[in-house]
């Protein structure tokens, strides 16, 4: 702790190598703003597309050669520990990479679509990005702030970016107020965190708790519950889930995709560094919380998403009961749980990254109610088969990877044995299906009396839909690598 | 009468509670815009009051990092509210609700 008097400053070493992904994404982000901005030409959607694949496959091979690093010389953290490089960090730095190169393919046709500036919306998505792998590499809880702040920022405007519908710019507008009220309910978590501890610094923070014995218990625990209702409210986990539905049906599809994915896992990964790894030492406090946050998701997502008649709001629902599913894992407070949630989040974020892109080719003007789905199965059986595939993921079929991820959820909290929240789960998995199949069965069954929707799928959405789905099957059937993977991924604190 | 350091935390309290439920209660935009403006000073000021009471001065430059997040999040708020208000003059929050169900 410096006091006041004798603060003297000391510049922190730097890891320069370990700060590369989000500098690549920044750099290519304002570089491309600056350049569209300055030139005469006018440049294409497919120069902004390609910025922000590059950029996204240049952060993937460097998280590579980082895991690799990392592995081997164990993790490290830089900036005065105040930024980790460990396995969970590099973990999400992969998955947000992938993420950005999957949106963007997906944007592409829409973008051209709808006419909206391409250069602004793949810089949005880059700088959101950047956020987001702050986020999840925070060691610091004002760190994660900023970067909460960055992803949360970007997204706004993201949402917003087809100002000419009523819907986005109401949706946006949603998600801005909601969305600074929870930072400001998280930031004044952290003030009280750092009032009961002195530090923010998440090292400091567990190594105080662990030895000091009187302290100020009141303070710091309502810290503890403010810095979750920020967090929950992010990961739209019941009871703060109620923007989640008009956000995500106001919002262009391809951004409803990534908010559900990226924005959501980046949420877990704060969640998870913050309560898994700074506060050990209360998890008698904060795991039957998470505990009974989940139950509430779990039911709560199931079965409002039956009683949806549009095919964008079923699927905010169906998101909703996924972050359930995540903080089952949490809940059990060991590293099997927090690898099933790892897990969990890897699969489910492609699966629904996939999903809001079919959403995405279907819809035209006229909304995304179920009716349009009717009859897909014959007119265009390749897209309904790689929806199904989908849909049955997020069911937890088996063969596909949902059923992994769910199995991994539920082993975990059996094995603490926390067999209520365990069939809760499995119940809850079942309602769940039942929506996944209504929209399956629209697409097959139900007989098309109009002539069908007219659409058009553009080779970069092709790709990445094809890339998803075979993906989701080879996980489902050798999901092992991907298994060790997230288990080489669990949170580890280190100073210095 | 010695204003302490608790003083400065309730007040702080205050203003976020202030913030909060104005957020909630009012309709205007722009008053909502002001409300969140009042949570996030109310947390710099217990950051403040923590700073000093803990001789450390980290509270103290996390204050600085507010700010500018703060001034962040009005720009993009009230690009959306004229966003907003250029297309429906004279709208409040009870006019967005197109979306339900």
């Amino acid at each position: 702790m410096k006091t006041i008097s004798t603060a003297i400053f000391e510049a922190p070493s730097v890891d320069w190598w370990g700060l590369l992904p989000q500098m690549v994404l920044l750099g290519v982000a304002l570089s491309l703003l600056l350049i569209t901005s300055i030139s005469r030409r006018k440049f294409s959607t497919a120069f902004s597309t390609l910025c922000s694949v590059l950029a996204g496959s240049t952060v993937f091979l460097i998280a590579l050669g980082l895991w690799g690093d990392v592995q081997e010389l164990g993790p490290r953290s830089s900036l005065a520990s105040a930024f980790a490089v460990d396995g969970f960090s590099i973990f999400f730095t992969i998955l947000i990479s992938l993420g950005v190169i999957t949106t963007a393919l997906i944007s592409h046709s829409y973008i051209e679509r709808e006419g909206i500036d391409s250069a602004e919306y793949h810089a949005l998505l880059m700088c959101s990005a950047a956020g987001a792998i702050v986020m999840a590499s925070a060691n610091d809880l004002i760190v994660l702030f900023i970067g909460l702040e960055a992803l949360s920022i970007g997204l706004y405007v993201m949402i917003a970016i087809h100002t000419r519908r009523v819907e986005a710019r109401e949706s946006a507008m949603k998600y801005f107020v909601l969305g600074a009220f929870s930072s400001a309910f998280f930031l004044y978590g952290i003030a009280l965190v750092y009032g009961a501890t002195g530090s923010t610094n998440l090292v400091q923070i567990r190594d105080y708790l662990d030895q000091v014995a009187f302290r100020d218990e009141h303070i710091l625990l309502a810290g503890i519950g403010l810095l979750l209702i920020g967090l929950a409210f992010k990961v739209a986990a019941a009871p703060f889930h109620f923007w989640a539905p008009d956000v995500y049906q106001g919002a262009p599809s391809p951004v409803t995709g990534y908010m559900a994915s990226i924005a959501k896992a980046a949420g877990f990964a704060a969640l998870l560094r913050v309560f898994f790894a700074a506060l050990p030492s209360y998890k008698l406090d904060w795991s039957p919380i998470i505990s009974a946050l989940a139950i509430l998701t779990l039911v709560v997502g199931a079965v409002m998403a039956i009683l949806q008649t549009d095919v964008k709001r079923m699927l905010a629902f169906s998101s909703v009961s996924h972050a359930g599913y995540v903080l089952v894992a949490i809940q059990s407070a060991n590293a099997s749980g927090t690898s099933a949630a790892l897990f969990y989040l890897f699969t489910y974020s492609f699966v629904v990254i996939g999903s809001f892109g079919v959403v995405s080719l279907m819809g035209w003007k006229d909304g995304h109610s179920l009716d349009r789905y009717s009859g897909i199965g014959s007119s265009r059986p390749v897209l309904a088969i790689t929806f199904t595939v989908f849909l049955l993921a997020q069911a937890g079929v088996p063969l596909t990877s949902g059923f992994v991820g769910k199995f991994q959820v539920i082993t975990s909290a059996v094995d603490v044995e926390n067999y209520i929240l365990a069939s809760i789960a499995m119940l809850t998995a079942v309602i769940s299906a039942y929506m996944y199949l209504k929209i399956v069965m629209t697409m097959y069954v139900t007989e098309n009396n109009s002539e069908g929707p007219d659409i058009t799928i553009h080779w970069t959405g092709g790709v990445v839909l094809g890339g998803i789905l075979v993906f989701t099957l080879v996980v489902g059937i050798i999901p092992q690598s991907l298994i060790n993977f997230s288990q080489n991924a669990v949170p580890v604190l280190i100073a210095g | 009468m010695i204003v302490t350091t608790s003083w400065y935390l309730v007040l702080g309290a205050l203003l976020f509670i202030i913030g909060g439920v104005g957020l909630l209660v009012r309709r205007n935009p722009l008053i909502m815009l002001m409300c969140v403006e009042l949570m996030l000073n109310g947390i710099n000021l217990s950051f403040v009051a923590f700073s000093t009471a803990l001789g450390d001065i980290g509270g103290q430059t996390v204050v600085f990092f507010v700010l500018v997040v703060a001034a962040a999040e009005v720009v993009v708020g009230l690009g959306l509210i004229v966003a907003i208000l250029r297309r429906a003059p004279g709208s409040t929050a009870d006019d967005l609700s197109v979306l339900k169900g």
